[in-house]
């Protein structure tokens, strides 16, 4: 495999790829389970919903964009004390997950609200006329009727979450994105640098198609 | 005969007293209800009752207040003023529970029928039961019960987006009954139908409520629809009930202009443009009266026209007429124009009335 490569950055770049695929899926994990309830709370919240609170609702879609503000170079180095803080230490990969979980869950949290919001109002209020609490709304309306959009948000997320793990080579995460930096551009191998954005185009390729097809599966539109 | 007697006798006595029959299913009194930054109120002290085991009509234009109104009943809209009973029972005044508890038994059909895209029919027919917390087999044993009722044995595991409007409509109708409520509610059940199937789901409703012994309240803007359905109906316009009343005497003598307007789109029988104007005037010692005659009863079958015409020497020219049937009662309106000597034609109309017809000056706006 690769015989353009050395069998010194074959190695390297395995363990890249493996470091990537940690942190996009480690990311990802903690975006949805944190993600899903925050959406769910902001929609829930919000004029019209199930529990309209702008006292709840003003505040946490406040502190949501803020976290979406921030490029994500700048997020990883701001918060290096709450990194520390979870992680123990502020580089490495581990480390890396935090900035990018943080990042991934407010970027989540939007596209699971739009999810959210496109199930059809009239079905929830039929579950009411029926009798149906809150949370059975939630649990058996609005999260089943809304999967397919809240899978295509999580295939959006990992995608994006490939993208940002480029950068975690600012803070030691290593991954695909920093070999090609250190390789590929500082010690001019263009070889490394072309199998490094190969692997990424395929990795982004497969997930996307895989996301997709369990979106039309899943579907029953 | 023997489950009968066991019904009979199987009350629990600690079960309430069973209602009177003059109680009414829903009693709905000075509801208000005013949407924030609308000019004028959706319901402007609304009262009805709707009695036990009736199909009760309520029709109006859009923005009448009807939508409001009907939802009000199961409080998935709360009125600003106003009690609403139902089987008895404040729904105002209890509390969530109670109020989850109370819609269990209020079953609701919807004009765009809300069903679960992501649910079978047998799924969707399903979730009031376990919204209610039914065990599965229960559950599953309610639902082949309702597939055949509604006709759709054959379709219990498609998916709502594999459904016609009707068929649609058949598993919202389906799953309104699962918990075996005692009233049904209608929100413009049939006005996303075509004709055909409108009819085809009225009939439904129809074999549903001598079945089951359902009380429903239905909305509509269609006149067609309550002919076909209620016992009663009420007028509603700018949140208010302007006219109400059995079916049968709204139709044959509507009294609100909006109400008129209403009954013309199913049983119209005004006098066609510029008749009245291409009428000859009455003779010499003679007067022309203008009259509308509503048959009901025994005599919608006689020749009443002909023989006042004999017996009071009148001459009778009919301008506009219509025979029709509400349920079983067949009725005759006709618009008329009476030419005679004035006590003929006053004799005539004492005489019609005697037989039980009835008569009077032809309205405004209908000649």
């Amino acid at each position: 495999m690769l015989p353009w490569l050395s069998p010194m950055l074959q190695d390297l770049l395995v363990e890249a790829a493996w470091q990537t695929l940690f942190m996009v899926g480690a990311a990802a994990g903690i975006a949805v389970l944190l993600g899903l309830p925050l959406a769910l709370l902001l929609q829930a919240t919000a004029p019209g919903g199930l529990a309209p609170s702008p006292a709840v609702n003003r505040p946490l879609g406040l502190v949501v964009n803020a976290v979406r503000s921030v490029p994500f170079i700048i997020l990883m180095v701001a918060i290096v004390p709450f990194t520390r803080l979870v992680a123990g230490t502020s580089i490495g990969t581990g480390a890396a997950v935090v900035p990018l979980a943080l990042a991934a869950t407010a970027f989540i949290v939007r596209l699971f609200e739009n999810a959210l919001r496109e199930v059809d109002r009239g079905v929830v209020e039929a579950a009411r006329a029926m009798g149906a609490t809150r949370l059975q709304i939630i649990a058996k309306v609005l999260v089943p009727e809304a999967l397919p959009g809240l899978l295509a948000a999580v295939t959006v997320t990992l995608v994006s979450l490939v993208g940002y793990s480029a950068m975690a080579g600012a803070v030691g995460g290593g991954g695909l994105g920093d070999l090609g930096i250190r390789f590929g551009y500082q010690r001019f191998m263009p070889e490394v640098m072309a199998t490094v954005v190969l692997i990424l185009i395929l990795f982004v390729q497969g997930l996307q198609s895989l996301g997709d097809w369990l979106v039309r599966r899943l579907s029953r539109r | 005969m023997v489950s009968g007697f066991r019904m009979m006798f199987d009350h629990p006595a600690t079960e309430a007293p069973a209602a009177v029959a003059t109680d009414p299913a829903i009693r709905l009194t000075g509801l208000r209800r005013r949407f924030p930054g609308a000019p004028a109120p959706a319901l402007d002290g609304v009262s009805l009752e709707v009695a036990a085991g009736e199909v009760f009509g309520i029709v109006g234009r859009s923005g009448a207040g009807k939508s409001t109104l009907i939802r009000c009943v199961n409080l998935l809209e709360r009125p600003d003023a106003g009690r609403v009973e139902v089987l008895g029972r404040d729904l105002t005044a209890v509390d969530e529970a109670g109020l989850r508890a109370a819609r269990r038994g209020i079953g609701m059909v919807f004009q765009h029928f809300n069903l679960l895209a992501s649910r079978s029919v047998a799924g969707n027919i399903a979730f009031p039961l376990e919204v209610a917390g039914l065990p599965r087999a229960e559950r599953e044993a309610r639902v082949a019960e309702l597939l055949p009722l509604v006709g759709l044995q054959a379709k219990r595991d498609a998916y709502p987006a594999q459904l016609s409007g009707g068929q649609k409509q058949r598993v919202g109708i389906a799953r309104a009954l699962a918990s075996r409520p005692a009233i049904l509610l209608c929100d413009e059940a049939t006005s996303a139908l075509d004709p055909e199937t409108t009819a085809e789901i009225l009939g439904l409703l129809r074999e549903l409520r001598a079945r089951l012994r359902l009380t429903v309240l239905l909305i509509t803007h269609e006149m067609a629809v309550v002919k076909a359905l209620c016992d009663r109906v009420a007028v509603l316009e700018a949140g208010r009930v302007i006219e109400q009343g059995r079916v049968f005497e709204v139709f044959t003598r509507p009294q609100a202009p909006t109400t008129r307007r209403f009954v013309a789109e199913v049983i119209g029988n005004a006098v066609p443009p510029g008749t009245l104007a291409a009428l000859p005037p009455p003779g010499p010692g003679e007067v022309r009266r203008l009259l509308r005659v509503l048959f009901a009863g025994p005599h919608s079958t006689r020749a009443v026209i002909s023989e006042a015409s004999r017996r009071f020497g009148l001459d009778l020219n009919i301008l506009a007429g219509r025979i029709d049937a509400i349920g079983a009662e067949p009725f005759g309106i006709m618009a008329l124009a009476a030419y005679g000597a004035p006590a003929a034609v006053t004799a005539a109309t004492g005489w019609m009335q005697g037989l039980g017809l009835t008569v009077e000056p032809l309205p405004e706006g209908e000649g």
